[in-house]
């Protein structure tokens, strides 16, 4: 692996050896196609998130993922059901790429009882502790304070499962990102830092918050090996921690994996975009992480127009079975409103 | 039975239960060679090794974290932290992460973790390594807090608390450190959430804990050559804090004082107060409930501005002497 960024390393090749090296990595034609059908579950999935608040039905707040869709899936393909995932508060897509159920995860978004946390979580906090699904996290660098821990008990077990920490920019400028980095790397755990660079924490540019960058120099400052890569790119994304996760099994310790990515929506739903330009973003749309694989597949005679229109035709209809199942969920009891404070 | 100090007891509980159960396992600073800043985990390097005497670099907030994220997986981490001003610096995987796992995922998650921390002044080492923070860890439903005051209980509780599916701040007096008491050889345990009588006493109930329980035994020793009676109960778990034991004996003496040396304001007197004034115990009182607390101040560094800083047996003796008169 090399440590410099690549961009946009797969659009650069011919189709043909694209598909060369996507066989080398191990994805079918059939593979394929499922991590594209994917991405276009999320995208919808968060589109639907966003109407759903727009007509009322949320209680809560929301950070969506729509663009940052490359990313869930190159790591999601990667990682195993028995691996640990601890997600970040723009989680919905890395659950969706891991295998979650997305009724439970639209009646959690909904705070009804069928939610993956019975609506005591919401959107922030969604998980499946038995899918070793580690839970969202609405403290930014919440994730990473327990990485090591988990990491520590796979290695004390001798297990070769990994853990898959996800935390954006703003998180790599918590204290805590520095501790769990050396603890990592003093003892050499099987932790993967997947730093999600979408250019803003909330409202701040990183440029303008971040002493050095890219982070992942900071990763190589703990000795820890670091990549930047293009996260637009799902088979960049999918190539490095490929790498990563076979480097990390065979106990060599931690990988950081820095990908540069954009988010279309707002930071949540209070935000008016006042910080960033409209023409960034139609900039940013221009390298949309679902057209470049679309063309790809497309190119490489994989899918055609047609069968792009099934896929969102299919997909949408799972999303809104998602949304009746959610709606027609019950709400929580008030009377179990003190259940699970203690074990 | 065989006399070990409060050190041993504690040394002894996390021994047997890790030979016991591999999950369990002491992470925390200067732990293997040194043996912890007090001591508490010589020896027990060589016995275990590095990989479940596992020794951080100093990053508290990194080694709660990593308790956190251990015990959501299954392991049964012991968290040593060196003093207990330093939870400050690691409150944010205490309280955002341990304590809520459980109820933010709907159920799901368990977060079996025991921090062990030394609180209290007494040592010289001045504002920021002499502080009893309980009252802080208390207000956080998820977390339990248990508070030893003798060997005895020392290591029940902690067997307990290892065994426990919850976050555990297990807090540990210093000057306790060196107390002897009598400790069965065979296996067992004492229940969290239930309050121990230190001393049977008529006239009056004083609920303490940690050290202040050691003070107010000897206060009442002494009184009770004059006749005056005290009933010393001693929560041992803060929370859940036995709010019935208390209340009973309340009723049996009519008079309650609340001992501790943490700071008076927001201290959890005011929460075993609120506890009897809320309960059928009220009806029982025959003078108003007071409390005896460390002063509202940073513990300085002066030997004996230290001292006047916290609660001391003539302190303890004065203020009893004073309800038993009516003189408050």
């Amino acid at each position: 692996m090399g440590t410099e960024k690549i961009k946009a390393a797969y659009d650069n090749l011919q189709t043909e050896d694209v598909l060369k090296k996507a066989k080398e990595l191990g994805l079918d034609n059939d593979i394929l196609v499922h991590m594209y059908r994917t991405m276009i579950k999320i995208r919808l999935f968060e589109e639907k998130a966003d109407q759903l608040y727009a007509l009322g039905k949320v209680h809560g707040t929301m950070h969506l993922s729509a663009g940052q869709e490359a990313v869930a899936v190159g790591a999601g393909f990667v990682t195993r059901d028995d691996d640990y995932l601890l997600n970040h508060h723009r989680g919905h897509g890395h659950f969706i790429a891991s295998g979650a159920d997305i009724n439970k995860m639209m009646a959690e978004f909904l705070g009804k009882e069928t939610g993956y946390c019975h609506g005591r979580g919401g959107s922030m906090h969604i998980a499946d502790i038995t899918a070793n699904n580690l839970g969202a996290n609405g403290i930014v660098g919440g994730g990473i304070e327990l990485a090591a821990g988990v990491g520590l008990a796979v290695q004390m077990r001798k297990t070769d499962q990994l853990v898959l920490v996800l935390f954006g920019d703003g998180a790599a400028n918590e204290g805590i990102f520095h501790e769990s980095l050396n603890m990592s790397a003093i003892w050499e755990l099987p932790v993967i830092y997947l730093c999600e660079n979408n250019h803003y924490g909330m409202s701040a540019e990183v440029a303008r918050v971040s002493s050095k960058v890219p982070f992942k120099d900071r990763a190589l400052a703990h000795g820890i090996p670091g990549y930047f890569i293009d996260g637009n790119d799902v088979l960049a994304v999918y190539e490095f921690m490929k790498n990563a996760a076979e480097y990390t099994r065979t106990d060599k310790g931690p990988v950081f994996i820095e990908v540069e990515t954009y988010r279309y929506f707002g930071h949540s739903k209070s935000d008016r975009n006042l910080y960033r330009s409209r023409e960034e973003i139609e900039t940013w749309k221009k390298r949309d992480p679902i057209l470049r694989f679309e063309k790809l597949l497309i190119d490489a005679k994989l899918i055609d127009n047609v069968k792009v229109k099934e896929i969102y035709q299919e997909m949408g209809i799972l999303i809104e079975k998602a949304v009746t199942f959610a709606e027609n969920s019950p709400e929580p009891e008030i009377k179990d409103v003190m259940e699970w404070v203690y074990a | 039975m065989p006399e070990i100090t409060y050190r041993g007891a504690i040394h002894d509980a996390m021994v047997e239960e890790m030979r016991r159960d591999e999950r369990v396992f002491l992470i925390g600073e200067d732990i293997g060679v040194y043996g912890g800043a007090f001591g508490v985990s010589q020896g027990m390097l060589a016995e275990f090794g590095p990989g479940r005497i596992r020794e951080t670099p100093i990053s508290e907030q990194a080694i709660v974290g990593a308790a956190a994220g251990a015990a959501m997986v299954g392991m049964r981490p012991i968290a040593e932290l060196m003093f207990m001003d330093f939870v400050l610096l690691a409150m944010e995987p205490l309280v955002n992460q341990a304590a809520k796992a459980r109820y933010m995922f709907g159920g799901k998650a368990k977060v079996p973790m025991v921090i062990r921390m030394p609180s209290g002044s007494g040592t010289g080492a001045a504002a920021q390594h002499s502080q009893s923070l309980e009252s802080i860890l208390m207000h956080i439903p998820g977390i339990k807090v248990v508070a030893p005051s003798t060997p005895y209980d020392a290591k029940g509780l902690l067997i307990s608390s290892i065994r426990d599916p919850n976050p555990v701040c297990f807090v540990e007096h210093k000057l306790l450190y060196k107390i002897k008491g009598e400790v069965p050889a065979e296996e067992y345990s004492i229940p969290l959430g239930v309050a121990d009588i230190k001393h049977e006493g008529r006239d009056i109930t004083v609920v303490t804990s940690g050290i202040m329980v050691q003070k107010s035994i000897a206060v009442a020793r002494k009184l009770e050559a004059e006749g005056i009676s005290i009933e010393v109960i001693d929560p041992r778990t803060l929370r859940p804090l036995d709010t019935d034991a208390i209340a009973r004996s309340v009723k049996k003496t009519g008079r309650l004082l609340v001992v501790h040396e943490a700071v008076k304001t927001g201290g959890w007197a005011g929460e075993v107060m609120a506890s009897v004034s809320e309960s059928p115990a009220f009806d029982y009182l025959d003078s108003p409930m007071r409390r005896l607390t460390g002063k509202d101040i940073p513990i300085p560094y002066n030997r004996n501005l230290e001292a006047a800083a916290v609660p001391q047996e003539e302190d303890i003796e004065r203020e009893i002497r004073a309800i038993l008169n009516n003189q408050y």
